[in-house]
């Protein structure tokens, strides 16, 4: 396996499908019209839209109507959080969120604290998890949004969705969720599940980068964001991304068709993953919860060591990870999912993400897992820290 | 984002271990944000640095850092020692990406500290040498797992 990539970050980003990119590909060079125009190469077009807002809606229990094309998560998130709070600005300027939210929700809602919003950043416990009787708590007469991730990108815990929607709905506020990491990875249904509004994005399910959606119930009456042409029922204006589009809807089609099949496939692999992890490497905690849990996800620390370096020597014998170590964040705190659910700094920068796909093997988890046994060894053989904890408990 | 230099410096560090009965140890940085770099050196009668040895917790650009101060150091007199300058470790790898100038003058300041332990067990004042500021978080209460 020497020569070979194995890619265990998929949570960052996934390879398009092969069924994927052939569904596209005649939308750049035959079937290449404008949706709106009427002849017939915008009129398969604007076919192939149709079809495809199907396929993304029933995945989620939506109605076709209700999704919006955006050109990706972060457009969504945006969407949401900035178009209620303009929206409901009258009835009261209170925003519930957590501590452990995507940047594109976090510093959304800096942004609105700075335009005079206030933000209540639920914390979590130690897996990661939002309590709904936090929620509820929270709630005040002026609250107009709460926005709860519906799985974390980082530990990949899963969120009481459908029990903080229940909460939400009680108080009569809108209920937003960031289920970019979740969409098509985990069962989702809007109506069950209580989401007004839910982002999801194409390039985390095996599909195309720069096109994701927002799926908007009907009757939440948050406005345009992109003013323009009469697009997406004049609530996204610009040109459609047909080809991302299609794509999108491709990836749609086969998760919801696959989804059982991967659940069990890589929840067996994610679970040997983590039991080797933890027998045989010493010094190490699981990050996230160990029942609500992607399917795919990974996250432990290792003590005494740091990500980046963790992270160099995977590259160097062909594994791609992440970790949320400060150098990894380009900032100098590690990640603050991991400060949030209560770990010290320097265990937090010994962080290693590893995202499985469909096409993960119990080999290349054994290649991966080998690795960086080695790896932590000669780091750890290298750290003031561990020198120090070995000393001290001699 | 490293140059090859830095790669190399990092995938085979020079110098890594300790000393027994070193010279001069000095310990820099802090777990919180990531970095801690410990040198040890090993000085002669005639204050020659025979033997230098580091070790680091950190990422890449630390370990390197780190690898090429005790290179730049070996062999040298302690007034060469301090010589040493962040810039000088940079230039020697060939430059750092910009967020990773830190790790740099940490190298330096552990080359310093590690003088000033020295000073400090000979009692004597080393010409030019600044008290170093050491960053090391205190009481790091360590939680089992």
């Amino acid at each position: 396996m020497e020569n070979k990539i194995i890619y265990l970050d998929n949570a960052a980003t996934t390879k398009v499908r092969k069924e994927v990119v052939d569904a596209m590909l005649p939308f750049f060079t035959e079937n290449y019209g404008n949706a709106s125009a009427i002849y017939s190469v915008g009129a398969k077009a604007k076919e192939a839209l149709t079809l495809s807002r199907e396929k993304v809606a029933d995945l989620i229990g939506a109605d076709p109507s209700e999704i919006y094309f955006t050109a990706g998560g972060s457009e969504a998130d945006n969407w949401a959080l900035k178009a209620t709070a303009e929206l409901l600005a009258d009835k009261g300027k209170h925003i519930i969120t957590s501590k452990i939210e995507h940047h594109a929700i976090l510093h959304t809602c800096e942004y609105l604290e700075s335009r005079g919003f206030e933000i209540t950043y639920l914390d979590v416990d130690e897996d990661g998890i939002v309590s709904p009787e936090a929620v509820e708590k929270a709630i005040r007469p002026d609250t107009i949004l709460v926005s709860i991730m519906f799985a974390n990108n980082e530990i990949g815990t899963i969120e009481p969705i459908k029990e903080i929607g229940e909460v939400v709905h009680k108080h009569g506020i809108y209920f937003h969720t960031d289920a970019v990491q979740a969409f098509g990875q985990v069962h989702i249904d809007v109506n069950e599940m209580n989401i007004d509004m839910l982002s999801a994005s194409g390039h985390k399910l095996y599909g195309p980068k720069g096109i994701g959606m927002l799926y908007i119930r009907k009757g939440v009456k948050i406005r345009s964001f992109v003013h323009g042409g009469a697009q997406e029922r004049k609530r996204r204006a610009g040109t459609e991304n047909i080809p991302g589009i299609v794509g999108f809807g491709k990836a749609c089609e086969i998760a919801k068709d696959t989804l059982d099949e991967r659940i069990k496939k890589e929840s067996e692999l994610r679970d040997y993953l983590i039991g080797r992890l933890e027998k045989e490497i010493p010094y190490t905690k699981i990050n996230g919860s160990r029942t609500h849990r992607l399917p795919n996800n990974v996250n432990a620390c290792f003590r005494f060591i740091e990500g980046e370096s963790m992270l160099i020597m995977l590259d160097g014998k062909g594994i791609c990870g992440s970790s949320g170590s400060a150098c990894t964040s380009g900032s100098l705190d590690p990640s603050h999912v991991l400060l949030a659910i209560g770990l010290p700094h320097e265990i937090a920068h010994g962080s290693l993400r590893l995202t499985l796909s469909y096409e993960t093997t119990k080999e290349e988890v054994d290649y991966a897992v080998d690795e960086l046994k080695k790896i932590i060894e000669t780091l750890r053989a290298m750290s003031p820290l561990y020198e120090d904890f070995v000393k001290k408990n001699k | 984002m490293y140059s090859e230099k830095v790669m190399d410096h990092f995938q085979h560090p020079r110098n890594v271990g300790e000393i027994e009965n070193a010279s001069g140890v000095g310990t820099v940085g802090n777990a919180k944000c990531g970095d801690i770099m410990r040198m040890y050196l090993d000085i002669d009668d005639n204050g020659i640095i025979r033997d230098c040895k580091f070790k680091t917790f950190g990422c890449g650009a630390a370990v390197a850092t780190s690898s090429m101060a005790t290179e730049l150091v070996m062999g040298k007199t302690i007034q060469e020692a301090l010589k040493v300058t962040n810039q000088a470790v940079m230039e020697a790898l060939d430059g750092l990406p910009p967020v990773k100038v830190h790790c740099s003058l940490l190298a330096e300041e552990a080359i310093h500290a590690a003088l000033w332990d020295y000073a400090e067990k000979h009692g004597i004042t080393i010409e030019g040498l600044k008290k170093p500021k050491s960053d090391i978080s205190e009481g790091e209460e360590e939680e089992e797992y």
